[in-house]
């Protein structure tokens, strides 16, 4: 199925959870954030939240800034 | 005379104690020096931005060393849900409740909005946020957002990265004056006698990212503004001497001039 990720698409096996999703592409759970459809996913849902066609995900992280 | 102890002398903000009074910023160099640059700065409090992530990147997170309180910003945000969004997200990062608001419009000048800027403190701090807003010096706007609940205010000295030193120096004053929360000069502070002005002037700390970020050694500015916040707020504690507007006050003795003749 296919997702968007910061504005890129992903293709992802049918019933990927949120967790899986973000081991897949690499990111580490502590140091991220997502929104999963505008809405604040919180880190505990990862593993139960299974993933949709067309989701669209925000993956945010810290950098540096003033 | 009584002397300060300066080592008993804590900034309080939000609840939280610290020793430093000197805010880093992160921005604008390389992650090597970030640790080098925090230690020699002895700061407690660094800031940080939040942005899309790149899958497998090294993250700054690595650099910062521990015990260091995470202060995100919300650059990026031009109105006041946009703050809400990313301060929401930060704090979903999990770095604690603290955000710096600054919600900018302008790109110009890269002046904050203290209207949307208030609205953003009233919605963070019912949240739980320790709302750190940074702001033009409004006397006006800071009582608003101190009513909205902001733990402190950040007004500018000058535009953000420019490092001309505090243009609104009588603003800043006044909000000093008369302001009962911590105030924090951020942004335009370009060398370290202008730090050591604001904390001088009063200022309960100091915030700055260009002028460390663009110096030519970045660890050594570090120090260096170090040690002019701890000298601008010991000189504050200790109450500057007066200034007279004309003439002058001899510092030596005007008698047992070798010139003088016993009087008869």
């Amino acid at each position: 199925m296919t997702i968007y990720v910061n504005g890129k698409k992903e293709e992802m096996p049918k019933d990927t959870t949120m967790e899986q999703c973000i081991e897949k592409l690499g990111y580490e759970k502590k140091k991220i954030a997502v929104e999963l459809n505008e809405e604040i996913l919180p880190k505990s849902q990862y593993e139960s939240r299974i993933l949709s066609e067309y989701d669209t995900l925000e993956i945010v992280t810290f950098v540096g800034g003033g | 005379m009584k002397i300060v102890e300066t080592k008993t002398d804590k900034f309080v903000l939000g609840g939280h104690e610290f020793n430093s009074r000197f805010i880093l910023g992160s921005g604008k160099y390389s992650l090597d020096l970030i640790e080098a640059a925090v230690e020699n700065a002895g700061a407690q409090i660094i800031t940080l931005a939040l942005r899309r992530a790149n899958e497998g990147n090294t993250n700054i997170l690595d650099y910062i060393p521990k015990g260091v309180t995470l202060l995100p910003n919300t650059s990026g945000a031009r109105t006041a849900e946009e703050a809400v969004r990313i301060a929401r997200l930060s704090r979903e990062v999990g770095c604690g409740d603290f955000v710096k608001v600054e919600v900018i419009r302008d790109t110009k000048y890269l002046l904050p909005d203290n209207y949307e800027t208030i609205k953003a403190t009233e919605i963070l701090a019912k949240e739980g946020f320790i709302v750190m807003p940074y702001m033009y010096p409004d006397l006006n706007a800071a009582r608003d957002l101190v009513s909205a609940g902001a733990a402190c205010v950040m007004p500018l000295g000058a535009p953000i990265g420019s490092n001309k030193g505090i243009c609104t120096k009588d603003f800043i004053q006044i909000l000093i004056d008369e302001l009962d929360v911590p105030v924090i000069v951020d942004a335009g502070i370009g060398c370290p006698s202008q730090a050591c002005q604001a904390m001088e002037m009063g200022a309960a700390a100091v915030m700055a990212n260009t002028a460390i970020a663009t110096a030519g050694n970045i660890p050594m500015m570090a120090q260096a503004f170090k040690k002019a916040i701890e000298a601008g707020r010991e000189a504050y504690l200790a109450g500057l001497g007066r200034v007279i507007e004309k003439g002058s006050a001899a510092s030596s003795p005007l008698t047992g001039f070798l010139k003088e003749k016993e009087e008869a």
